[in-house]
Order: structure tokens, then sequence, then C-alpha cells
């Protein structure tokens, strides 16, 4: 029974992965083709690291998500706060439904509702170049929100409000309070939530395909356009260095533990 | 010790932060001009196998002539409807496009191109007499080039691999090929309306400017009866499909068939004898450009004899720059890519070839809707019913015992 | 005596103006153009236009079906044959489950391609095996199997965290009081895991039904889903109307289908449905 168990989890992962093996071994094809493996080679990687395009993109979907969710975390851990001290309901429930909505809605719909907002901004405000990083940022941090005010919210209602009213009673003021006892409780919640909106960032596509601009062109945009022309096997070599970057994340935030532990994420 | 970290984390960020902008913006804001060209993809030669970097030559020209440093930021489209798209919608502005000619007149026509100062493009003495002025026969869409340079043109051909279709195929030679249904699942067609309207168009016969509705609803109509035998609407995936074999049948513009034929020589190639299209794409500015004498610098580098063979030889397409045509490297160039590429792609006279024209307003709406009509034509078969059936029966019936047998539960 | 100072009243402030902003006013907006015509009159044009797409719905909603089922009817298992390992083999699963969930949809899909291609590595394979090629991209089968390849994950991921927090002495429990392993399954893991699969239908249903990248792909442009159709009427500003309609109708069905799937979740946990993915990193 066990051997059957594991065949069938070897049989489902081995299928899973075929595409990406296969994907990550002909990056090292020299001869650049599917069809044939004409030897281990270098050469798509050079050419990547050639590529003032590729990098570019990396580099502005880095700085994209960096602050994405730097202001995601910042705005949300706040709304955290209030949301838990919030007295009417109604208000509360409000406000949780909205937020929800970036996470319910597909990926689609989201775009294109933000994208017909811009648009109208553009166009009163005359201005055509309106799209790209600012466009970009505000949708990132629309879509990282729900996933920090989650990681955060629960964090919040474990507090114990003994503590807080017993700082409040040895002198502090409600704002003191919070930064100096209950802030220090809730960090492991603010850490996932910024981890989680910066990988939430990293990876999105589809809703930076309806807000962004040539101007602004990040990873997976560039992948995008990659691979409705002529495709290169350097995207290849890009995105088998994707795959192991994400592995090598993955097994460090899990086996070495600490972060992980804490994260609040669920 | 929990602060420690987090104070630490937020002033890391901090210091991450303007680094990470300062970085970005190196090229950009300081100083450095950007200039934005948006031009097909693939068309342009990028530095690749050893060729020329045109943008990149640019602008060490133009630091070298001007002492100012510039920035190409270079990006692509797949249609000219979508470039229209980008360029109507007012959201992105750009400083040179290189639409096609229909496009072209289009755009005049909508008041989008600004026209040129030819005291900054001197070398538009390059262009051959037939393309550039105003007695230029491939000029219609852009009377005296008031707004555009011409910057490489071309045919729209069939590819076919020799491997899938038969030397004697009686269908070779014409449109017929690719409504042919023995070649079910290997055709490929083209993935923006106007083109693949055109390819039925021809194959029936009819003007691709048509004035008539029913005119267009045949073509419709030959597109839908292609559907089903159809691969897939492809634009530059085609590269890809044709080269590796996936697909057997398309039919695209010649200058890219040079380029799959170079990494697979069983690919061949024809004019179809019913008539197809020449196209001019040239080089304008649009109104809301910023940088128009820039843009302008950047039209004239590219008809100057390094980087216009530079494309050129790219490309494959055919160049209307006498510098080009007429260089002996370029002729040589071309004929050991394949022996007859000079003459498929200059020889325009041996083909019978029509242009498209801008249409009117109204025509272009029933384009569109005959396109979404033809992109939502969808036959769902009966095996997808009857899984889909068979999924609603069994998630029914489960909930419906599970909702009796706890209703009988709780009744206890 | 909880006093809360102004400070902490406000705080939510800066998130709802934002959430009014960004949330609400695009989605005033989808609606705004859905019920317009392309010079702003209040019509109904578009509503009555989507008969065109009818088809299209019918099919994206087919697809969405079937990749959903198929998910869950290797994930399941798969979950729970995960869930009975050692622990330290339950953490390197756990990783490799995560691992396409986290690398990006658009290259696994270009991986699937170029693997399945007519002229891709599969065929070429059968071909030097003297076997006949296997047309799968363009066709439904391709698109369909393009989802279940790329979403399957995310439908593995919250049952295996489900039967991962399922205490084993209920299964004990049940053992004791003279369960068969059949009644064990049906009566009280599968019950105890129901969250969890709700959670992962809705987490391979919603991307599935909404997206345009596998079928552009997989199916070559042939097969027009509603993702494609909504963005390739979005790619231009005479058509952003229909492709309004047609975004707020995708709204409407996914919001009924996610009620009706939340209604039969034991323990009622509204706008857990699509945090897998967040759950995914951290567990």
């Amino acid at each position: 029974m066990k051997f059957l168990q594991r065949s069938y989890i070897f049989l489902v992962f081995l299928l899973l992965y075929i595409p990406i093996i296969v994907l990550i071994a002909f990056s090292f094809n020299e001869a650049g083709s599917l069809a044939e493996y004409s030897g281990f080679s270098l050469v798509w990687y050079e050419e990547l690291f050639a590529d003032e395009e590729a990098l570019t993109s990396l580099r502005n979907s880095l700085m994209l998500a960096v602050s994405s969710s730097l202001i995601a975390t910042v705005i949300g851990t706040f709304a955290a706060l209030g949301l838990h001290r919030m007295r009417a309901k109604w208000i509360k429930s409000a406000v949780n439904t909205v937020t929800n909505i970036p996470m319910m809605n597909p990926d689609i719909v989201t775009g294109v509702s933000m994208m017909l907002l811009f648009v109208a901004v553009a166009g009163i405000l005359r201005a055509n170049d309106f799209f790209g990083f600012g466009t970009m940022l505000i949708a990132h941090v629309t879509f990282n929100l729900p996933y920090v005010i989650l990681s955060v919210m629960p964090r919040f209602k474990a507090l114990d409000v003994s503590l807080s009213e017993a700082a409040q009673d040895l002198g502090c003021t409600p704002s003191q309070a919070f930064f100096k006892v209950e802030l220090p409780e809730i960090v492991p919640g603010i850490v996932s939530g910024l981890m989680l909106g910066f990988t939430m960032s990293l990876d999105d596509f589809v809703i930076s395909h309806f807000v962004s601009s040539p101007d602004f062109q990040t990873l997976p945009l560039y992948v995008y356009n990659q691979t409705a022309h002529n495709v290169k096997f350097s995207m290849y070599a890009l995105s088998a260095l994707i795959v192991v970057t994400i592995l090598i994340i993955l097994l460090v935030v899990n086996f070495a533990g600490s972060v992980g532990k804490k994260g609040g994420a669920k | 010790m929990r602060k420690v970290r987090f104070s630490a984390l937020i002033a890391a960020a901090l210091i991450l932060l303007p680094l990470l902008f300062s970085a970005c913006s190196e090229g950009g804001v300081s100083g450095t001009k950007t200039l934005y060209v948006y031009n097909w993809g693939e068309y342009i030669s990028d530095g690749s196998e050893g060729c020329l970097d045109s943008n990149a030559a640019f602008e060490e020209w133009y630091f070298e002539t001007y002492g100012e440093r510039v920035k190409v930021n270079y990006s692509t489209f797949s249609s000219n409807e979508s470039l229209y798209a980008k360029l109507s919608s007012g959201s992105v502005s750009y400083d040179v496009v290189v639409p096609s000619d229909y496009m072209i007149e289009r755009l005049i026509a909508e008041d989008l191109l600004a026209p040129l100062n030819y005291e900054n493009i001197p070398e538009i003495s390059n262009i051959l007499p037939e393309f550039w002025g105003e007695a230029s026969e491939h000029s219609a869409h852009d009377p005296g080039n008031v707004y555009s340079v011409p910057y490489l043109y071309g045919m729209i051909g069939i590819i076919y691999n020799t491997a899938m279709v038969d030397e004697d195929d009686p269908s070779l030679g014409s449109w017929k090929l690719m409504w042919d249904e023995k070649h079910a699942g290997n055709i490929l067609q083209f993935n923006n309306s106007r083109d693949a309207f055109g390819s039925a168009q021809y194959f029936l016969g009819l003007d691709v400017n048509s004035d008539s509705e029913a005119d267009w609803r045949r073509a419709l109509e030959k597109l839908k009866e292609q559907k089903p035998i159809l691969q897939g609407y492809v634009m530059d995936e085609i590269y890809n499909k044709m080269e590796n074999g996936s697909a057997g049948i398309a039919a695209y513009y010649a200058g890219d068939y040079l380029a799959m034929y170079e990494n697979n020589s069983d690919l061949e190639f024809f004019y179809p004898e019913e008539g197809t299209n020449l196209y001019v794409d040239a080089m304008c500015i649009p109104k809301s450009s910023k940088n128009k004498e820039l843009a302008e610098r950047y039209i004239n580098f590219m008809l100057t004899e390094e980087p216009a063979i530079a494309n050129a030889e790219y490309t494959y397409y055919a160049s209307p720059n006498r510098l080009v045509v007429e260089s002996e490297e370029y002729i040589e160039y071309m004929g050991e890519i394949k022996e007859d590429a000079y003459e498929k792609m200059y020889d325009t006279d041996a083909v019978m070839t029509s242009t498209y024209k801008n249409l009117s307003g109204e025509k272009l709406v029933l384009i569109n809707q005959l396109w979404e009509e033809l992109k939502s034509d969808i036959e769902i078969s009966a095996g997808i019913y009857a899984i889909c059936g068979v999924i609603i029966a069994v998630l029914v019936s489960l909930f419906a015992y599970f909702g009796i047998r706890n209703k009988i539960r709780n009744s206890y | 005596m909880k006093k809360s100072s102004l400070f902490q009243r406000l705080a939510a402030a800066p998130h709802i103006v934002w959430a009014v902003m960004f949330i609400v006013f695009p989605m005033i907006f989808v609606l705004f153009f859905a019920f317009t015509d392309a010079d702003g009159n209040f019509s109904f044009s578009n509503i009555t236009s989507l008969s065109q797409y009818g088809h299209v719905f019918v099919l994206s909603i087919a697809f969405a079906l079937i990749a959903t089922v198929v998910c869950l009817i290797i994930g399941y298992p798969l979950a729970y044959f995960m869930s009975k390992q050692s622990p330290r083999a339950q953490k390197v699963l756990m990783v490799l489950v995560m691992l396409p969930m986290w690398c990006n949809l658009l290259i696994r899909t270009y991986a699937l391609m170029a693997l399945l291609d007519n002229g891709g590595l599969l065929n070429s394979l059968l071909v030097s095996l003297g076997l006949e090629k296997l047309s799968i991209v363009g066709t439904n089968f391709g698109v369909i199997l393009g989802m279940i390849y790329d979403f399957l994950p995310y439908m593995v991921l919250p049952i295996f965290t489900a039967m991962t927090k399922l205490d084993p002495k209920f299964i004990e429990a049940s053992q004791d009081l003279g369960c068969t392993s059949w009644q064990t399954m049906t009566r009280v893991i599968m019950p105890l895991t129901a969250s969890g699969v709700i959670s992962g239908v809705t987490m391979v249903f919603v991307p599935s039904i909404s997206t345009f990248y596998i079928s552009q792909k997989l199916g070559a442009g042939k097969i027009d889903l509603v993702g494609d159709t909504i963005e390739r009427l979005f790619q231009n500003p005479s058509t952003y109307n229909v492709g309004a309609a047609i975004s707020l109708v995708m709204m409407v069905l996914i919001i009924i289908s996610v009620g009706i799937m939340n209604r039969f979740s034991d323990d009622k946990q509204p706008g857990d449905a699509k945090t897998g993915k967040g759950g995914g990193i951290m567990p």
C-alpha cells in the first residue's frame, strides 16, 4: 500500500516537473533548439546577461515589488489596527468586503477595472505619459493590501488587551502603548505580510499587463513579450534562473525555519 | 530583540528604496533624453550574432555628433491595430512609430501624426524615387511623404514545409492551400483582422478595400469555413512553429520567410497567383512626441548606409534605400541566404499586388465586429457537453445524497 | 477601561481612502462602461450584444469545470498520500508543490507548450519511436491540459494543509468505533477536509475561467475563452464598453459560483477562498 502511494506521488510530481526540467536542461543546449541536443553550453546565459532589456525589467520588477509591498504593509498594518479597534460593525464588514474584492475577483477584472480608471484620469489630465511606474505601483499596492491585512489581523486578534491597558495605567499614551507594547507583538504578521506582498508583486503578470506602459516593463511582462515573438533561448536561461531562485528561497524559508514558523499568513 | 529586528528591517528598506530608485532613474531623469521607439517585433538589427545593434549605434553616433547622451527605449508591437490602439488611447507617448501604409493613412486622417521637418533628415535623398516624394508610386497613403519615411517593404506570401506538402500538390501557388482540408491542423492564419480578411478576399477575388458590406461578409464566411482546419491564429509565434515543424502552412510577410528558412531549409515560399498584398512600413512621428527633433535625427540615422544595410540584412525585408539595394555586399549576403532571395524580395513586378487602404469609420467598425464574430465562432463538441453533463449529474446526486443523509440524521 | 486615541481611530483611514479610490472607483467604472455606449450615453446594447459570446462563456465554464474536477480527482488522493508520509518527506513534498505555484505561470505554460507542440520534444520522441504524432496544441484538450498542469498545485496545497491539521485521534476513534477504512474516509476525513477542498476548488476554478495566456499558447489563438475576449476587447478603446460588460458578467458568475461553493463549506470562513497562495510560502 505504502509503495502504491509513493509511486502515485512520484508519478504526479514527475508529470508536474517534466516541462520545467526540460526547460532547464535545454537552457544549456548549445544548439538553441528543442529538437537536437548539441552539447552543454552557457552561451544562452551569457546572452541573457548581455540583454539590457531583461536586466532592466529585472531591476524594475524588484523596485516595484519592494516599494509596493512596503507601502501596502504600512497602510495595511494601520488598517488592521484601525479595523480591530473599530466599534461600528457595519463599517468594519463593509471595509473588509471591499478590501477582499481584489482577492476574490479574477486578476483580469481587477486589471481592466484599474485600467479604465487610469485611462479616465489620463484623459482628464490630458497626460499621455500617465501609464508607467505610478500606475503599476498603485495597482500592486492595491492587490497587496488584502494579503497584508490578512496576515496582520490575526495578530491583533490574538493580542492580550490587558498588556496595552497596563502600559496605559503606567503612564503611556495610547499611541505610545501601541508602538511600545503592541507593535512588537504583531511584527511577525507584518513581516509575513511584507514577504507575501513582495512575492505577489514580483509574480504578477495579468494586472500589470493592463496598467503598464512600454516605459516600465517588469520581468513577467518581458517574458510575455518574448513568448509572443521569436523566442530566444536566453528566455529559457532566464526561466531556469527564476525556477532555481524560487527553489532556493523556498528551501531557506522552509528548512532554515525561523521566519517561516512565525509567519501568520494562515 | 524583536523591536530591534523590526527597526533594522525598516531601516534596510529605507536605504534600499532610494538606491533602487536611483538605479532606475540613472538613464531616465538625470539629464539624458529618452527616445521612445515603437516598432514591429523582430524588425531592427539588434546586435545578436555579431550584427550591428542599430539602436545602440544611434546612441553612440548621437553622443559623438552632438555631445549629448540619449537613450533609446525600444518596444515592439505585433499588429497595426494594436499600434493604433496604443496611439489613440493617448495613455502612452512615443517618438517614432513604424506603421504600415493603410495605418499611416488612418493616423494622418485622425490627425495623430506630426509633419516631418526634412531639414533634420538630409539622408532622405537615399530613398529611391519610387518610394519617396511627389512622384513616388508607393506613397499613395501619404502623398508627398509629409508624415512618413519608408523603412522597409514587402509582400505577403505563403510559406510551406516541403516535408508536409507534396511538391505536386495542386493547391500550391494559390491561396487555396490555406483552405485545403488535406492539411487540416497544420495551417496558421494571421491573428490580425486586416491580413486575415485580406487572405480571404484575395482568394475570393474581392477588392481588399471594398466598400460593400456584402463583400466583407463573404470574406467572413470564407474565414469561418477555414477555422475548423486551422491550427491557430498567430502572429510572431509563427517563427517557432514553422521552424520546428509544428505547423506546415502559413501566410506571412516575405522577409520573415527568409528568417525562418535560415533555421529550417525545408521551408518553401510562393506568392499566390490570385494576388497579394504589398505593404510599405514607414517611420512616423506621433503628434504627442516630446522630442521631435531627436526623433527626426533617429529617422535620419536609420537612412544612413550602415544601419540601413544592417536592418535590411537582419529582417530580410526589402529596403527602399538606394545604399542598400546597390550594395554589392548586401546582394551577395542575400544570395548566400537563398539563391533567389534577392529576386523574391525585390521583384514586385512579377507578382500581382495591391495595397490596403484606409477604410471609412463605418467599415472599420464593421471589420471589428466581423472579426469578433469570427473569433467567438466556436463549435462546442458533443464530447464537452457530455463530460460536463456527467460532472454536473454526479455533483448534484452527491449533494442530494449527503443532504438527505444529513436530514435523516438530524431528525433523530 | 480601554481608551482609544484619535490616532488609533484614524489608523484605518488611509486604507479606506485607498480602497475607495482604487477598488470602489474602478468597479464603478466597469459598471459605467458596461451600461454606456462609446459616446457615454446610457445603453443596454453592450449587454444585449453579449449573446454573440454565449458559446465563449459556455466553453470557458465547461473548461474550468473539467479542469477543476480533474484537479480534484488527481489532487485529493495526492494530498492524502502526502499527509501519510514522514514529517521530513512532507516538508520536501510541500516545497515541491509550492515551487510551481511560485514560479511564474507564463514560464510554466510556455514550457508545457514547447514540450507538447506538434514539433515539440514529445512529438519528436514519438516519431523517433515510430509512433503517430499527437496534436495537442490548438485543441480543446490542450487548453484543459494546460489548466490542469498550471493549477493542480493550487488544489493540492489547501487540501494537504487541511489533512495535516486533521487530528489523528478522530481517525483512531472512528476505527475504534468500528468504521471500515472506507467509512473513515467518507465520514471522517472527507468532511473534515471539506474546507480545504472548497478553497482548492475556488483557487483552480477562478483562474481557469479567466485565463487568457493558457488559451493563447495552448489553444494557439484559435480557442477563445472569456479571458481572451476581454483581453482583446481592451486593446481597442472603441470596444472598452463591450469588454466591461463581459467582465461584469464574469464577475457576477464567479461571485455566484463561489457563493454556492461556500454554502457547502462546513466551517464558514468567508474570504478565505483565494488565500491559499498566500498560505503557500509560509506554511
